[in-house]
C-alpha cells in the first residue's frame, strides 16, 4: 500500500470527525494563541474563522460525492470505546448527510455576515466555531448520550452569543432561552436513560458485531395504568411524550414557541441566522431519528395530537405574524408557522410527507437565514428594527429590494422558488392522512402571503419620505456575495428539487416502510388489548 | 495477630504519629512560624499516603475483630480524601499566611480529621464508626472557628459545634438502640440480625436515629441547616476544606453503614432494606429541591455554594438510595467529580479579592470576563459542570445516578432530579451573567493573586473537559471498589 492510498484511507475512515471537530481544534487555537485585542488580533480571528468553516464545507463536500446515495445504511461510520459501555459513534444516512451539509454551508456566509463584529471578537468567533462543533456533532452522532451530549452542549455558545453581543433585553432573552430548552431537554435525558435500561446498548445503529441498535430494537408497548389513567402503548408514548418535550421545544411548536421571538429578536444577526437556519432543524431531525423509528407505537398515538398542534401552528403564528411591529419577531413567528409545516409532514408519516418535511427545513434554511440577513443589512445602517422606521427603501437600495423580494417571495412559497415545494409536498401528504388538518394548515399558506407582502410594501415599497432614510446605502459587494449562494440555492432547489429528493429517497423509503411495518403489527396488539378490556 | 492488625491500618498511624510530631516540633520551635513549612509537609504527606495506598492496597483485609475494613471501597474514598485535603491545603497555604491566619494547628488538625474521616470509610462496627465520626468532627469544629477574633467564624464554628454534637447525640441513639436490638455493634453482626427476617421495631428506630445522624454529616435536608452559616462564616480555605473532603466520608461512611449493616440486595430479604431506600430516597428528593430553589436569592458566593453542595448531596444520596453495586458506584464517580469541581471553584473564590481583601459578593464579578478572559473561562466551564450541562464531566456524574436510580425503580426520583438541576442551573446561569453580561463598571475586582490558585482553577476546568474521554479510569475504580461493598 502506498502512501497516497494510506492518507486515503485515514481520510476515509476518519473523514466526519475531521468535519466535526475541524472548528472546535481552530476555536482552541485562538483561544490559547490569540492575544491582545487590536486591529490585528480582530482581523486575525475573523480570517481565521472564515478560513476554517470554509475549509469545513470543502471537505464536507467530499462527504457528499463519496455518498452512496442506494445504500439505506449509514455510511462513513467512525467509532471508538467510551464510557459506561457507551461509544463513540459517528455516521451519517440519507436524512442527515443533508442537515450536515446545510450546516457546513451556513456557517461561512455566518461569519462573514458577522464582518462588522467589533466587540469582543476573539470571544464570538469562539462561539461560533463551538457552535458549529456542536451542531454537526448532533447530525452525525449514532449513540445517545454522544447525540445529548452534543444536543445540549449546543445551548451554552448560544446562550453567550444571545447574552453578550444581543439587543437591550438580551439577559431575559438569554436565561428564556437556557432554561426553557434545558428543562425540555432533561426530561429526554430521563427517557434515554430508560432506553439506556431497556435495551442494553446507547447505540443508534450501525453497531457492533451482535450488538442491538436502538433503531431495531422494540421496545415495550403494552398499554398499562398509571395513577389511574390508562397508557395506551405504554412504555413508547411515555418515552414517545419525554422526547417530544424536548424536541417540540427545539422545533419550536405551538404552545411552546415562546422562547423563540425573545430570542430572535434580541440575539445578534449572525446568532439569528444560525437559530433559524440550523438549531431548529435539530427538532424535526430528532422526530425523524429517534421519534418515528423507535417509538412508532407512540408516534401512532400521539399523531392527531402533533397534526392538530401542527395546524394550530400554522394559522395562529401566521396571525400573530400579521401583527408584529418588530421585523426580526415577524420573521420569527413566521419561522414557526414554517416548522408547523414540517412536524405536519413528518408525522402523515408517509413518503411525501417525510420528503416534503425533509425539503422544507432545508429550504427554510436558506430562506429564514436570508431573511434575517436581509433584516441586519438594514439593521446595521439604522439601528432599528421597526417597520415602522422604514418605508420606500426601493428607491435608494434596488439591489436590495430586489433580493429581499425574492426571499419574500420564497418565503411565501412561490413556485419556482423551494419554499414551494416542501410546502406542496407536506399538504399533499397530510390531505391523504387528515383532510380538516390539511384544510386548515391551507390557509396558512394565504396569511403567509398577507403578513410578508404587507411586511415587504411597508418596509421596500412606496415613497422614501422619512428624512433618516435619505442617506442609506445599498449593499456593500461584501453583503452580495453573502446573499449570493443562498439566491442560487433557493432557486435552484425550487426549480430542480430532485436534487434533494433522490439524495434522501432510498432512506426515507426505508423510514416510512419500517414504520408502517412496526405499526401494523402494534395495531394488531393494540386492537386485541382494547377488545380484552 | 495484633501486628498483623497494625500493619492494616499503618496509614492511619502513620498520619497520627506525624499530626503529634508536627504538633510537638512547632510548640518547641518558632510556633506559627514552621506554619507555612507543615502546611507543605502535610500536604506532601497526603499524597505520599494516597499513592502508597492506591499501590499497594490489594483485596479486602479485616483487622480488630472487624471493627476495621481494609477493602476497595475504602480505599477508594481514602485516596479521594486524601487527595482532596491536600489540594485544599496547597490552596489555603498562601491565602492564609496573607491574611494572618496561617497558625501551625491549620495542618495538624486537618491531619486528625483526616484520620477521622480513613476510619470512618474503613468502619466495621458503631464504635469504631463513632471514633472516626468525632476525631473528625472534633477537629473540623476547632478549624471552623480558626479565625478567632472574628465574630462571624466563632459563630460558625459554635453553630457548627452545637449542632454537631446534636447530631451526635442522635446517631449515639440510634447506634445504641441497634445495639440492645441487634446485641451487637459488629456490622456483620447487625445485617445476620437485619436480614434473619424477623425486623424489629428497635432497629427500625436506630437505623432511623443512625441515619440522621450521618445526613447531619453530609448536611442532606432537613439537616442542612448549618451549612450556609458555616460556608459563609468560615475563612475560604476551611469553606473549601469542608465542601470536599468530609463530604466524601459522610457519604462513604451513609454507604458503609447501609450496605455492610443492613443489607443491600434488593428483595434479597426483609422489609428493612426498602424501608432505608424511602428514606434516602426522601432525603435525596428533598436536598436537591431546596438546594436548587434556595440558592437562587443568594448573593454571597460561599453561602451559594453551600446550598449547591446540599443539592449535589442530594444527587450523591439517588446513587444510594438505589441500593444497588451500580448505584454505589455511581455515588463514588459523582462524590469523586464533585470534589474536583469543589476544589476548581474554590480556588476562584479565594482568587476574588479587592485591594487585597476577600470578596465574595456575586455581584463584585461585574465583567470579571473582561479582566479576566482566561479564568473567567475556567469559572464557566465549572459553573455549567455544576450545573451538569454536557459536556462537561459534571453532567457525566447525573447520567450515571440517573441510571442507577432508574435501574432500581425509582423514576419518579430521576423526574424530581432532573427537574430540580433545571432550576438549579439558574443560579449557575446568574454568576455566568455577572461576569459575561454585566455592564461596565469603573471599580473591579483585583487580577493578580496567587499562580497556584489560577493553576487549580485551570486544572480543575481541564479535567471537567477532558476527563469525558476516559474519565483517568475513575469509572473502572470506582465499579471495582462498588463491588467490595456491594455483593
Amino acid at each position: 500500500m502506498d502512501d497516497d492510498e494510506r492518507g486515503g484511507q485515514v481520510m476515509d475512515t476518519h473523514l466526519l470527525s475531521i468535519v466535526t471537530f475541524m472548528p472546535a481544534f481552530a476555536a482552541l487555537i485562538l483561544a490559547v494563541f490569540l492575544r491582545g485585542n487590536d486591529e490585528a488580533a480582530q482581523r486575525n480571528a475573523k480570517w481565521l474563522a472564515m478560513i476554517t468553516t470554509t475549509v469545513t464545507f470543502i471537505v464536507s463536500l467530499f462527504v457528499l460525492f463519496e455518498f452512496d446515495r442506494d445504500n439505506t445504511g449509514f455510511q462513513f461510520v467512525v467509532e471508538a470505546e467510551w464510557l459506561l459501555g457507551m461509544q463513540y459513534r459517528l455516521g451519517v444516512d440519507g436524512i442527515s448527510v443533508l442537515f450536515v451539509m446545510l450546516t457546513t454551508f451556513m456557517m461561512p456566509l455566518v461569519i462573514l455576515a458577522s464582518w462588522n463584529v467589533n466587540e469582543r471578537v476573539k470571544e464570538y468567533m469562539i462561539a461560533f466555531l463551538m457552535l458549529e462543533t456542536l451542531m454537526l456533532g448532533v447530525f452525525m452522532a449514532l449513540d445517545l448520550v454522544l447525540f445529548y451530549l452534543f444536543f445540549e452542549a449546543g445551548l451554552i455558545p448560544m446562550f453567550l452569543i444571545i447574552g453578550i453581543w444581543g439587543g437591550k433585553e438580551r439577559i431575559y432573552a438569554s436565561f428564556k432561552f437556557f432554561l426553557y430548552t434545558f428543562l425540555g431537554s432533561v426530561l429526554m435525558l430521563v427517557a434515554m436513560v430508560a432506553m439506556f435500561s431497556d435495551a442494553g446498548t446507547t447505540c443508534i445503529a450501525a453497531c457492533g458485531e451482535g450488538q442491538v441498535a436502538l433503531m431495531t430494537h422494540t421496545f415495550e408497548s403494552d398499554s398499562f395504568s398509571l395513577l389511574g389513567i390508562q397508557i395506551v402503548g405504554g412504555a413508547q408514548t411515555l418515552m414517545f411524550l419525554a422526547f417530544f418535550a424536548s424536541f417540540a421545544v427545539k422545533m419550536p411548536m405551538w404552545p411552546v414557541h415562546t422562547w423563540l421571538p425573545d430570542a430572535h429578536v434580541q440575539a445578534p444577526t449572525a446568532g439569528s441566522v444560525v437559530l433559524a437556519a440550523i438549531l431548529l432543524k435539530m427538532g424535526g431531525y430528532g422526530f425523524l431519528r429517534f421519534s418515528i423509528p423507535m417509538f412508532p407505537v407512540g408516534a401512532e398515538v400521539m399523531t392527531p395530537l402533533v397534526l392538530w398542534m401542527s395546524a394550530i401552528a400554522i394559522v395562529y403564528t401566521s396571525l400573530v405574524a400579521l401583527v408584529q411591529e418588530d421585523m426580526k419577531k415577524l420573521i420569527a413567528y413566521s419561522s414557526v408557522a414554517h416548522m408547523g409545516f414540517v412536524t405536519m409532514g413528518i408525522f402523515a408519516g408517509n413518503q411525501q410527507g417525510v420528503d416534503g418535511a425533509i425539503f422544507q427545513m432545508l429550504s427554510h434554511g436558506f430562506i429564514s437565514g436570508a431573511l434575517f440577513l436581509c433584516v441586519g443589512v438594514i439593521y446595521d445602517r439604522m439601528h432599528t428594527r421597526d417597520i415602522d422606521a422604514y418605508g420606500g427603501l426601493v428607491n435608494r437600495m434596488p439591489a436590495y429590494a430586489l433580493i429581499f423580494m425574492l426571499f419574500t417571495m420564497a418565503n411565501v412559497g412561490l413556485p419556482g422558488t423551494s419554499g414551494f415545494v416542501g410546502e406542496f409536498l407536506t399538504l399533499m401528504a397530510v390531505f391523504q392522512v387528515n383532510t380538516w388538518v390539511a384544510a386548515v394548515a391551507t390557509t396558512g399558506v394565504i396569511l403567509s402571503a398577507a403578513y410578508a407582502l404587507w411586511l415587504y410594501r411597508r418596509v421596500v415599497m412606496g415613497d422614501l419620505i422619512k428624512e433618516s432614510l435619505k442617506s442609506i446605502t445599498d449593499m456593500t459587494s461584501r453583503e452580495r456575495w453573502i446573499f449570493a449562494p443562498l439566491v442560487v440555492m433557493t432557486l435552484l432547489l425550487g426549480v430542480y428539487p430532485a436534487l434533494i429528493l433522490d439524495l434522501i429517497g432510498p432512506s426515507v423509503a426505508a423510514l416510512v416502510d419500517n414504520y408502517d411495518a412496526a405499526k401494523e403489527v402494534a395495531g394488531a396488539a393494540l386492537q386485541t388489548a382494547a377488545a380484552s378490556n | 495477630m495484633i501486628s498483623a492488625d497494625l500493619n492494616i491500618i499503618l496509614p492511619e498511624i502513620v498520619l497520627s504519629v506525624f499530626a503529634m510530631l508536627g504538633l510537638l516540633g512547632a510548640v518547641y520551635t518558632s510556633k506559627d512560624g514552621v506554619a507555612g513549612l507543615l502546611t507543605w509537609l502535610t500536604s506532601g504527606l497526603f499524597v505520599a499516603v494516597a499513592a502508597w495506598i492506591g499501590l499497594t492496597g490489594d483485596g479486602t483485609q479485616v483487622a480488630f475483630n472487624g471493627m476495621f475494613n481494609d477493602d476497595g471501597f475504602a480505599r477508594f474514598a481514602k485516596i479521594t480524601i486524601l487527595l482532596s485535603a491536600a489540594a485544599v491545603l496547597v490552596m489555603s497555604e498562601g491565602y492564609m499566611r496573607a491574611r494572618g491566619i496561617l497558625r501551625f494547628e491549620y495542618p495538624m488538625l486537618v491531619v486528625l480529621s483526616v484520620v477521622g474521616m480513613m476510619m470512618m470509610v474503613s468502619a466495621g462496627d458503631l464504635m469504631a464508626l463513632y471514633m472516626g465520626l468525632e476525631l473528625q468532627s472534633l477537629a473540623l469544629y476547632v478549624v471552623a472557628s480558626l479565625r478567632r477574633d472574628s465574630v462571624k467564624s466563632s459563630e460558625a464554628g459554635l453553630k457548627y459545634f452545637v449542632l454537631g454534637a446534636l447530631s451526635s447525640g442522635l446517631l449515639l441513639y440510634g447506634a445504641s438502640l441497634v445495639y440492645g436490638y441487634a446485641g451487637t455493634t459488629l456490622f456483620s453482626g447487625i445485617i445476620t440480625v437485619a436480614q434473619s427476617g424477623e425486623t424489629s421495631v428497635g432497629l427500625l428506630f436506630g437505623l432511623v436515629f443512625l441515619i440522621s445522624g450521618m445526613a447531619f454529616k453530609v448536611s442532606a435536608v432537613p439537616f442542612h441547616m448549618w451549612t450556609p452559616d458555616v460556608y459563609e462564616g468560615a475563612p475560604t480555605p476551611i469553606t473549601a476544606f469542608f465542601a470536599t473532603a468530609p463530604k466524601v466520608a459522610a457519604m462513604g461512611l451513609f454507604a458503609r453503614v447501609l450496605h455492610d449493616a443492613f443489607g443491600s440486595t434488593i428483595g434479597a430479604s426483609g422489609a428493612i432494606q426498602n424501608d432505608w431506600t424511602q428514606i434516602i430516597a426522601l432525603l435525596s428528593v428533598a436536598s436537591m429541591f431546596l438546594g436548587a430553589v434556595a440558592a437562587i436569592g443568594q448573593t454571597n458566593i460561599k453561602r451559594l455554594m453551600a446550598f449547591s453542595s446540599i443539592a449535589h448531596m442530594g444527587f450523591a444520596l439517588m446513587g444510594l438510595a438505589a441500593g444497588t453495586l451500580l448505584g454505589v458506584q455511581a455515588m463514588l464517580v459523582y462524590m469523586a467529580i464533585y470534589v474536583t469541581m469543589n476544589v476548581g471553584t474554590f480556588a476562584f473564590i479565594m482568587l476574588m479579592s479587592k485591594d487585597g481583601a476577600p470578596v465574595t459578593d456575586i455581584s463584585s464579578l461585574n465583567m470579571y470576563s473582561k479582566q479576566n478572559p482566561g479564568r473567567a473561562l475556567a469559572m464557566l466551564v465549572l459553573l455549567f459542570s455544576l450545573a451538569g450541562v454536557p459536556p462537561m464531566l459534571g453532567f457525566f456524574g447525573k447520567l450515571y445516578v440517573l441510571r442507577a436510580a432508574y435501574e432500581a425503580d425509582l423514576v419518579w426520583l430521576a423526574v424530581a432530579g432532573v427537574v430540580a438541576s433545571v432550576i438549579g442551573s439558574y443560579y449557575y446561569l446568574r454568576i455566568v451573567f455577572y461576569m459575561y453580561f454585566g455592564e461596565e463598571q469603573s471599580e473591579s475586582l483585583d487580577t493578580g493573586g496567587s499562580p497556584i490558585l489560577a493553576g487549580f482553577l485551570m486544572a480543575s476546568a481541564i479535567i471537567m473537559v477532558v476527563g469525558i474521554v476516559n474519565m483517568f479510569g475513575v469509572e473502572g475504580a470506582a465499579a471495582a471498589a462498588a463491588a467490595t461493598l456491594v455483593n
